[in-house]
């Protein structure tokens, strides 16, 4: 069968790039959150948490190595929390 | 009818069960979205009152964690027992210390007449409990989550030791890792929304 | 077929004999007959207290019943209606039979934790009775338990949301366990353009279990949490909103819909073709209709709440947006007219209920317009109209789709054929019946007479009088149908591999099927509603 795919075995040289990156984007987090930007500060927030979140799922999680089923599924998701998000706001954001 | 694990279908599967876990906590987020949305300065208060540091050390905490996890995993594929055994040791520790911290920021804040229904949120302003309301929800979920993961990393490293998690067959393990990575997902989150807003 | 041992006689795991061979089983088939089990005996629970809340509104005043009673009993029919019947009904009993099986396969990918599903759905079950006897008795909320009366409510609320809680895990797992299958452990040679109707229809809804189920569980976590901390999460006076509740509520309920009547439209997608002797039309259409209505059907979840008081954008987008949860919808529809069209049409019970649950539907999905349309919505929300038009759909389209499916696979599930004729004569009367009953709820409705209320003015009188004699119609109906099904275990008339002519896998094995299900590696062919060889087999033999 097929199924017994090759596995991919990450090196601990590149998990710990990626701990390393993650590090890095803590400490810029938490130091730009102490620039007062207004509105702007949660979207920065935010992206800077979006890319950790990608790291730990791409490598960490070995999303980066696995199948269509489950990249296409996971995007499916995300997109699914969006929209429960975005399409609550056609009523917050309105009244 | 094949004999063969099967380890990308038991994968999918658990993948599957992280999404609902994601959506389960979507909920929750949906609320505070709506709740930023109406009360941002009350949620920028409220933030500063908790403990940046704490907050920061304890996503360091679980950053480490999580590398040590996906790490004890490589070493269990390379046939390295005893490096994954400490590995995962060292990762179980993390999160006693994630909720050993967890448990002090809690106390003070209880002890500062902050929890919910107390009279001080009450009292004040509407804002400032809602902020506090979802704090102890979120945080509170994601510490059970600490402690499920937590106990999944505890039966893996039984099997590991006993011999039922090898190079060949390491699902359990995978899928445990996959749960404290979640948790880790789910914390990277929470750190700047609640002790970051401005 | 020299005697092969069907999955009754050998259990899976082997060397489990007795009880425990049921209670234990690992296999996909026992499973489904438990479930069968379990949902019928809810089912019958609920028309019976759906019957009880229709003789009381048959007359003006009290006629059985208290008011706070008559309210207990609606929150309780709809709870067990909705958790126990409509959602689990037929993927949990046809999706676990057949959904292997159409896959050419021996078992779901999680045999165990199908075993824990189950499980959980009796333990679900359980917490609802016992929420019925401790405490200050059944709540009275509704089955949508909304905030603030379900957090300020001195009834047992908190029982009955935990049970509610337990049963979407375990319809969740299910789901789970459907998708892997889907994926894992079809047969290496039938392609994605192959898998039959029903296993489509079910791998759609799964997506919605997984995907759709947390925001119950959480939103009723947060119900639980409220009741013991009062965070004020939901309670104005302490910055909360009460609307985030209905949204949340919502965010589930309406794609769980989907979840209860996609598998009914899988089955009616069967059954049509098969006696119509004619390819399904439409076949990718299909497919992608189901996972239209998937998808669609999560955007839209806020025309539950026109008249809520949420921004008029809001109310502007989600109707718009309803009305393309139509198109697909229609799609199916024509679909199976069109089937119908110039087919070879040979008239059975389960063809019979379809072509009922296809009027049935329709009315329902059109009801549904109305209601999706903001402006008519205002004038009919919260009336005796909603309570006949979801009635026409999860009923007259779902509880149709049941009742066909019961039939459709009665002699493969148990080995058995039923009596025709008061199969015929018990699906006439509940369809009759059903117009008898729902009907006058939709003019009802449109003259202003509000859902959830134990009375009424004098003018309501004939039409709920109307309503209640249709009741007592469909019941006498589906007890026909019933008795006739269960007759055929007295009667013994072996059914055999292929009574109706069927193309799909489920038909070329033995009835009931064997434990491993296929005594050979299953043959699929290029498309699986080829109906030439059937009807070249009934051409040679006459039938």
């Amino acid at each position: 069968m097929e199924n017994q795919d090759k596995q991919h075995v990450l090196s601990f040289t590149q998990l710990g790039m990626v701990l390393a990156i993650l590090l890095v984007l803590t400490g810029v987090t938490v130091g730009v959150s102490y620039i007062d930007m207004g509105f702007f500060n949660i979207p920065i927030a935010l992206a800077i948490a979006c890319t950790k979140v990608t790291f730990v799922l791409l490598f960490f999680m070995h999303l980066k190595y696995e199948g269509r089923v489950i990249n296409i599924s996971f995007i499916s998701t995300v997109l699914v929390l969006v929209i429960l998000i975005g399409f609550t706001f056609w009523d917050v954001a309105y009244r | 009818m094949s004999s063969q694990v099967d380890r990308a279908g038991i994968k999918l599967g658990m993948w599957l069960f992280l999404y609902s876990e994601i959506i389960l906590f979507g909920g929750l987020f949906v609320l505070y979205a709506a709740y930023l949305h109406r009360y941002p300065e009350f949620f920028a208060e409220g933030g500063k009152e908790l403990n940046r540091v704490i907050g920061a050390v304890n996503t360091i905490v679980l950053l480490i964690s999580s590398f040590t996890v996906a790490a004890s995993i490589t070493a269990i594929q390379r046939n390295a027992k005893k490096q994954a055994v400490g590995l995962l040791l060292f990762s179980l520790f993390c999160g006693v210390v994630f909720l050993v911290n967890k448990y002090f920021e809690w106390g003070a804040k209880i002890h500062h007449d902050i929890y919910p229904n107390s009279e001080t949120l009450v009292a004040g302003e509407p804002g400032v409990n809602i902020f506090f309301g979802l704090y102890y929800v979120i945080t509170g979920l994601h510490g059970l989550h600490v402690i499920i993961g937590m106990a999944l990393l505890s039966v893996s490293l039984i099997f590991v030791l006993n011999g039922k998690v090898t190079a060949s067959r390491f699902s359990m393990l995978d899928n445990s890792g996959l749960y404290w990575h979640l948790v880790d997902l789910i914390w990277i989150f929470v750190f700047p929304l609640f002790y970051l807003v401005l | 077929m020299t005697a092969t041992q069907s999955f009754y006689h050998n259990s899976s795991p082997p060397g489990r004999t007795g009880i425990m061979s049921w209670l234990l089983t690992h296999d996909h088939k026992r499973l489904g007959i438990m479930y069968f089990g379990a949902v019928c005996f809810w089912f019958v629970l609920a028309m019976f207290l759906g019957l009880l809340l229709r003789t009381e509104l048959m007359t003006q005043g009290r006629t059985i019943m208290g008011a706070e009673a008559y309210n207990a009993t609606f929150t309780l029919h709809g709870v067990i209606m909705i958790f126990l019947f409509v959602i689990p009904g037929i993927p949990a009993i046809f999706g676990n039979f057949f959904l292997p099986i159409q896959l050419g396969t021996d078992d779901v990918f999680f045999p165990r934790l199908n075993l824990f599903s189950w499980y959980l759905f009796m333990f679900g079950g359980l917490f609802a009775i016992i929420s019925l006897f401790v405490g200050d008795g059944f709540p009275d909320t509704g089955w949508t338990f909304y905030v603030p009366f379900s957090v300020q409510n001195s009834a047992n609320v908190g029982l009955t949301v935990t049970a509610a809680f337990i049963l979407g895990m375990s319809s969740m797992l299910t789901g789970l366990n459907f998708v892997t299958t889907f994926h894992r452990m079809r047969d290496k040679s039938m392609g994605l353009m192959q898998i039959p109707l029903f296993t489509w229809s079910l791998y759609a809804t799964a997506w919605v279990q997984i995907l759709a189920t947390p925001v119950i569980s959480i939103t009723f976590i947060l119900i639980l949490l409220e009741r013991f901390f009062s965070i004020g999460l939901f309670d104005p006076d302490k910055g909360g909103d009460p609307l985030l509740y209905q949204h949340l509520f919502w965010m589930y309920s309406h794609p769980a819909v989907y979840v209860m009547i996609l598998p009914g439209m899988g089955v009616i997608s069967e059954i049509i073709p098969v006696f119509s002797r004619k390819s399904i039309f439409g076949y990718k259409a299909i497919v992608w209709s189901s996972m239209a209505i998937a998808i669609a059907g999560s955007l839209v979840w806020a025309h539950h709440m026109f008249t809520s008081g949420m921004s008029d954008v809001s109310v502007f987008v989600f109707s718009l947006l309803t009305y393309l949860v139509a198109i697909p919808s229609a799609v199916k529809v024509f679909s199976w007219v069109s089937t119908l069209y110039k087919g070879s049409i040979e008239m059975t019970p389960p063809l019979l209920l379809s072509l009922i649950f296809i009027y049935l539907f329709s009315i329902g999905g059109l009801t549904g317009l109305v209601l999706g349309a903001a402006g008519t919505n205002i004038h009919v929300h919260d009336t005796q109209f909603v309570v006949a038009h979801f009635h026409f759909v999860m009923f007259g389209g779902t509880g149709f789709a049941f009742f066909a499916a019961m039939h459709f696979w009665w002699p493969k599930m148990f080995g058995v054929m039923y009596r025709f004729k008061p199969a015929y004569i018990g699906a006439v009367l509940t369809g009759v019946g059903f117009v008898f009953h729902y009907v006058p709820m939709l003019i009802l409705g449109m003259q202003g007479m509000p859902r959830r209320y134990y009375d009424y003015l004098p003018q309501y009188e004939t039409g709920n009088f109307l309503a209640g004699f249709g009741g007592y119609l469909l019941i006498i109906g589906m007890v026909t149908m019933f008795v006739n099904l269960l007759l055929s275990f007295k009667q013994r008339i072996p059914a055999p591999v292929d009574p109706w002519g069927g193309t799909t896998l489920e038909w070329t094995v033995p009835s009931p099927p064997p434990v491993h299900n296929f005594m050979n590696k299953p043959h699929v062919e290029d498309y699986p509603y080829d109906f030439t060889k059937v009807t070249e087999r009934f051409q040679k033999t006459g039938k």
